[in-house]
């Protein structure tokens, strides 16, 4: 097992390095430099200049991109131009607001979804099973950004329950029950779409499952019908499911950037967004490849789970 | 059939939870406290070090931490004695001698006196002080004219100027000119951005990153006490977002709310603010090459233009039509005499006919946003179909702002024929010396990107900078005008009127024709 992790941690290793070197030609490429960005109208060719030296932009690319991996590779992410301070502070803060919220959102989603599955796999063409279905299609079709615009009027607007953005009250807050209201919202709209997507895969994977004869026999020798379902099929059905989750997660992520900025939650998603239109070339591509790193991890994580679940699968 | 059982438990008690939930959420949700305002943002600051910053979303917090030697004085754009008390200008026009106000102190504790103002204006110019490389100091060029600042005595400072420039005085008013605390320059270095330390009557209280900028009263200021305890800067970069926390209580004031939002506030319980200020919307006409290097057919577009109906329609009322290149908010050199142009289809098509120029293709630049663009593609769609209804067929192209910065900064020549922009200035020089001068040509390092030439209006600009007499100078810029708006280098199409809305519960906030957001005076109950 160990061998295993350590031989999928090594092949990470290339992905990575690729990143590195797409993140910094795209940002390269696009037009638009940061020293038009600070300056705004002011940019003539003139200042433009003179401030892209300040910031030492005026280097050829290759010997850009050498400097940049070899300080990230010492820890040094740089620093940001739009914000002026270091690139790996406003990293890490960011993506542990991130984490609180798609984190949230992946139990929520996965919690639910299996749920909804299960239940509408156990009664199928039940009335449960028909609700379940019809709510689950709501879900996936109604866009998340949306969905968390029409919560806020609702819920902070017109019936002032629950704070419309942010992720502290903004003066006197900061305890855990402050951040519990803040991340209600956020943490459902974000959480629609996934757990939609997850309670069909749930539902016909455990459907598939049902149809076996060691269920039939379970059911024969009396076994009662909660430990059939949770025990026995389930269990079985979850090595189809996890890869699903293994995707949602990434998709819980990614659909963060638009939650992110709906609810003005302070996260990595809504930094890469004014990083990118503010041309902050480091923040951008610090920012992308922590993201990227992350993505890797994850999914090592899935698949080793996924050996753990399924002996069939190699190690 | 123990499953359907266990169902419905669970579904009871998710209802049970999500009940209490709720009815626990229901008093937590509190108003702001009194004495606290809460500013809606549009954006996180970048520093705030006023002499590193850029954009106005920065400027609002910064005028409240720091002061200049001059301010504007409230409600126009003239200049007033700040931290100078008063000066003295060299008959040349080329120094200035500043007497300063006596007994200030940063709010660091160490006194601001004339090594200090000496302190601030070398660490921005001279590349060789210590301290430069706490920037980049991307406005500096703003005193580039200054050639050095001699400490005369302790509360006494000239500056001599490489020749003479009569926006000086207003640009220390801008906030590049706001005096930092030496101390807490050479404490912090590059950090001192994160650990501002000025004059103001606010004192900087704490940064959280991607939440609030906190600033306090200042206790030992010299001048009248704030009238608010603490003030918030929380950044809402979502303007539906922003919109939605006015609504329900989360800020007590917020900046630029879009327009097709302001009906909401018309009810009680809120206060709508707008102010005209020093900015004009208008579209660069490529006058060296293809329809617009006639006269005619550049008029012809500010005729066929129905300004109106932008201002009204698609702004919601808040722009008004601009009548030539220097907006109104310059009252004292702004040339009253002068009408827009009347939207008027036959003699714009009169015109064209006359040019031969009828049915003529166009390429027109259209940005996506960008600062102080308004609702740029609704707005160059609505000129796009004017210009059809005379017989011109304008092609639009978009680009995102700082694409389009790039695009349009070195020059139309060979790419486009129109192209939008808009500038929000401080000083009535700065706009036309800068954009239409023959001098100003991209190649030159300006931003005259439509290669408008006129050797009198050159003339006139170079000697309003010069003219230290201010009704010299208004004679100077009102005459520009005339000529320009005859000339029709660009189409003047808007002002934008700056809006805020506040809360019932705040008072004496009034916005500033500088688009600069004074809070010293607003109270909260």
């Amino acid at each position: 097992m160990a061998s295993y992790i350590l031989k999928r941690l090594l092949s990470a290793i290339p992905v990575l390095l690729g990143i590195t070197v797409i993140v910094f030609l795209i940002m390269a490429m696009i037009p638009g430099d940061p020293a038009t960005a600070i300056l705004g109208a002011y940019a003539t060719p003139e200042n433009v200049e003179k401030l892209n030296r300040s910031l030492g932009l005026d280097a050829p690319l290759v010997q850009r991109y050498l400097i940049w991996l070899g300080n990230m590779l010492t820890g040094d992410f740089g620093r940001s131009y739009s914000l002026n301070r270091p690139v790996l502070d406003e990293i890490t803060e960011r993506f542990s607001a991130t984490l609180i919220l798609a984190g949230v959102s992946f139990v929520l989603c996965s919690v639910m979804g299996i749920l909804a599955g299960v239940v509408s796999a156990a009664r199928q063409y039940g009335l449960a099973d028909k609700a379940i279905t019809f709510t689950v299609l709501i879900g996936i079709s109604v866009p998340s950004f949306f969905l968390g615009m029409m919560m806020i009027l609702l819920f902070a607007v017109r019936l002032k329950w629950l704070p419309v953005s942010g992720m502290y009250a903004i003066y006197g807050g900061g305890d855990l029950w402050d951040l519990l209201k803040h991340l209600v919202m956020p943490a459902l709209a974000l959480s629609a779409v996934a757990t939609g997507v997850i309670a069909r895969l749930s539902r016909s994977a455990m459907l598939e499952v049902l149809r076996q004869d060691y269920i039939r026999t379970a059911r024969a020798k009396g076994v009662p019908e909660r430990r059939v379902i949770m025990g026995h099929a389930l269990r079985s059905a979850m090595v189809s499911i996890i890869p699903v989750l293994g995707i949602q997660a990434g998709f819980v992520l990614s659909g963060s950037v638009f939650i992110e900025i709906v609810f003005q939650w302070p996260g990595v998603g809504r930094m890469l967004v004014n990083a990118i239109l503010k041309r902050d070339l480091l923040l951008v591509q610090g920012g992308v490849v922590f993201v990227a790193a992350c993505y890797v991890l994850f999914n090592i994580m899935v698949d080793v789970a996924q050996s753990l679940l399924d002996p069939r699968i190699k190690t | 059939m123990k499953l359907v059982k266990w169902t419905r438990r669970g579904v009871c008690a998710a209802v049970g939870a999500v009940m209490i939930a709720g009815s626990l959420a229901l008093p937590a949700v509190a108003q702001t406290p009194p004495g606290v305002l809460i500013v809606g943002q549009i954006a996180e600051p970048k520093s705030l070090d006023p002499a590193a910053v850029t954009a106005v979303n920065d400027f609002r917090i910064v005028v409240n931490l720091y002061e200049g030697l001059t301010r504007y004085r409230p409600g126009t754009l003239e200049v007033e004695p700040a931290l100078a008390e008063s000066w003295t200008i060299s008959d040349d026009g080329t120094e200035y001698t500043f007497k300063l106000r006596p007994g200030v102190k940063f709010h660091d504790g160490t006194n601001f006196d004339a090594e200090a103002v000496k302190f601030n204006f070398d660490r921005m110019l001279d590349e060789n002080h210590p301290h430069h490389d706490t920037g980049p100091f991307p406005l500096s060029f703003f005193f580039s004219a200054i050639e050095k600042t001699e400490v005369v005595d302790d509360q006494t400072v000239r500056f001599t100027l490489n020749a003479p420039y009569a926006p000086f005085l207003s640009n220390l008013a801008y906030p590049t000119g706001l005096m930092v605390s030496p101390a807490a320059v050479k404490e912090f270095g590059a950090d001192f951005g994160r650990h501002p330390s000025g004059t103001g009557p606010f004192t900087f209280a704490e940064w959280r990153s991607n939440e609030a900028v906190v600033v306090e009263r200042n206790a030992d200021y010299w001048g009248d006490m704030a009238g608010s305890d603490v003030v918030v800067f929380r950044p809402i970069t979502d303007a539906n977002t922003r919109v939605a926390e006015m609504l329900a209580g989360g800020i007590d004031l917020m900046v630029e709310v879009p327009p097709t939002s302001l009906s909401q506030f018309k009810g009680d319980g809120f206060e709508v603010a707008q102010q005209a200020g020093p900015h004009v919307w208008f579209l660069i006409l490529n006058a060296k090459e293809g329809p617009f290097s006639d006269v005619r057919v550049r008029q012809a577009a500010n005729y066929a233009i129905n300004k109106a109906a932008i201002v009204n329609d698609v702004l919601e009322g808040t722009a008004e039509v601009a009548a030539g290149p220097t907006p109104p908010a310059f009252a004292w050199a702004y040339n009253d005499e002068l009408e827009p142009y009347p939207y008027d289809p036959d003699k714009a098509r009169a015109l064209l006919a006359d040019a031969g120029a009828e049915g003529a293709e166009l390429t027109f630049y259209v940005t996506e946003g960008g600062s102080g663009m308004l609702d740029p593609i609704a707005m160059g769609t609505a000129i796009q179909a004017d210009l059809a209804a005379v017989g011109l067929k304008v092609n639009i192209e978009t680009y995102e702002w700082n694409t389009f910065l790039g695009e349009v900064n070195p020059g139309l020549e060979g790419k486009a024929d129109m192209a939008e922009m808009a500038w929000m200035t401080n000083d009535p020089d700065t706009l036309p010396y800068l954009a239409l001068r023959t001098e100003a040509w991209p190649d030159q390092g300006g931003f005259n990107s439509g290669y408008y030439s006129n050797p009198k209006v050159d003339e006139l600009l170079e000697s309003a900078r010069t003219a230290v007499d201010q009704d010299e100078r208004a004679r100077l810029y009102k005459e520009m005008q005339a000529i320009v708006q005859e000339e029709a280098p660009w189409v003047f199409v808007a002002n934008w009127k700056q809006n805020a809305v506040t809360s019932d519960r705040v008072q004496g906030f009034a916005l500033e024709p500088s688009f600069l957001l004074h809070l010293q005076g607003v109270t909260k109950d």
